[in-house]
């Protein structure tokens, strides 16, 4: 979706400040939110994609006001409104682990590829950047099939797909001005992918 | 419409997950703990101190990093849906930088959970549009002729950068040169 979630590129943030002494959790309910969060993954609450789109339908003037622990407890209130009602209680998830997963079809792209990013706007979760949109690169490297977050994280499944690792020139994302001899690597799935000639 | 304080939130979300059999709270005291004692940056400068005195520690590393961090005793499940850990190496030609502009996405295994500074909008709006210069605003001015590689994390893929040796530390032992590694360096904002 075309969220504030979505910041790649975007002006007017400001400047970056390091703190030295930074402690992990200013305050004591973002630990708990931390911890509370990955249990009630692991029981079944929601998918860590269910978790991300939860966070990105928050309102964008509370997105950026919240901060980063507080954006995680408005997802788990959601989260629990959505899907806690009355006696219900969510089955337990039947893997845990890695998001990998097996798949009886080869990749296909090769490192080396050169790919045009399809030019979407669906309204629900995806991991392509908008600023990524409808851009050339070239295929850096290939990974294993991994769960599809865009079908994952609204209950249409985990429909596994090819993940890239797709090389953007600078100058293909930011035009004219882009910085020189800088290139942007993003993770992308293989349906945002189109093969090139 | 006023909005309770997130203690109060938290409380409430907590009791509720623990009512309905989700979490039990001894265990997320505990969950907290391990994050602010045993998971954290130290791990990745160990990492980068082994890959710096062995070549083929660093060649398995950079192959494939999680089975490589394991052989160390690390990568145990405080990120198990990650799919792989790449770990990217600078050169005198090249300098890697890790951002995540989608969330926040981190290398939990190595790194522990990320630094304020990495989950702001300034620092996921602006790392992949004007890296030099934000590198550059952060103390790092990298010469026209390094190439830059940033990493966006938009998926189960996490990156941990391999920073170059220090000049001048031929004879550190490896926990010696952990000392030296600092976190920010590890995500590439600066220089051991």
């Amino acid at each position: 979706m075309n969220g504030i979630h979505d910041m790649g590129g975007m002006h007017g943030f400001g400047a970056v400040e390091r703190r030295r002494d930074e402690v992990l959790f200013p305050e004591a309910w973002q630990g708990r939110v931390c911890a509370l969060a990955g249990y009630a993954m692991g029981a079944g609450l929601a998918n860590i994609d269910a978790f991300r789109h939860a966070i990105e339908r928050m309102p964008a003037d509370r997105y950026l006001a919240d901060g980063y622990y507080g954006r995680w407890l408005y997802a788990l209130e959601t989260l629990v409104r959505e899907r806690l009602e009355g006696e219900s209680v969510p089955e337990r998830p039947e893997h845990v682990g890695s998001v990998a997963r097996e798949v009886d079809r080869e990749p296909r792209l090769a490192v080396g590829d050169a790919v045009r990013t399809w030019n979407r706007h669906p309204e629900g979760h995806t991991r392509l950047p908008g600023y990524a949109r409808n851009r050339r690169g070239t295929v850096a490297d290939v990974h294993p099939a991994c769960v599809y977050p865009d079908t994952n994280a609204d209950g249409r499944g985990e429909s596994p797909e090819y993940l890239y690792t797709v090389g953007f020139e600078s100058r293909e994302l930011w035009g004219e001005e882009a910085e020189a001899g800088a290139t942007v690597y993003i993770d992308l799935f293989e349906p945002y992918l189109e093969k090139l000639a | 419409m006023t909005i309770d304080s997130p203690e109060i939130r938290t409380e409430a979300i907590e009791a509720l997950l623990v009512e309905k059999g989700l979490v039990q709270s001894a265990a997320v005291d505990a969950l907290v703990e391990r994050y602010e004692q045993d998971i954290g940056p130290l791990r990745g400068a160990r990492v980068v101190a082994e890959a710096w005195t062995d070549p083929a520690f660093r060649a398995r590393l950079l192959e494939d990093g999680m089975p490589a961090i394991r052989e160390l005793g690390f990568g145990d499940n405080t990120d198990s849906h990650v799919a792989r850990l790449v770990v990217k190496e600078n050169t005198d030609s090249v300098h890697n930088l890790v951002v995540c502009t989608l969330c926040s996405c981190y290398p939990w295994a190595v790194l522990g959970l990320p630094p304020a500074w990495y989950k702001s909008p300034a620092y996921r709006s602006r790392a992949v549009r004007e890296p030099r210069r934000l590198l550059a605003e952060l103390g790092l001015d990298l010469p026209p002729e390094v190439e830059v590689r940033v990493w966006d994390s938009s998926a189960e893929v996490r990156y941990m950068v391999l920073p170059q040796r220090p000049p001048d530390t031929d004879g550190l032992d490896v926990e010696e040169l952990t000392g030296l590694v600092s976190r920010d360096s590890m995500i590439g904002v600066e220089r051991p």
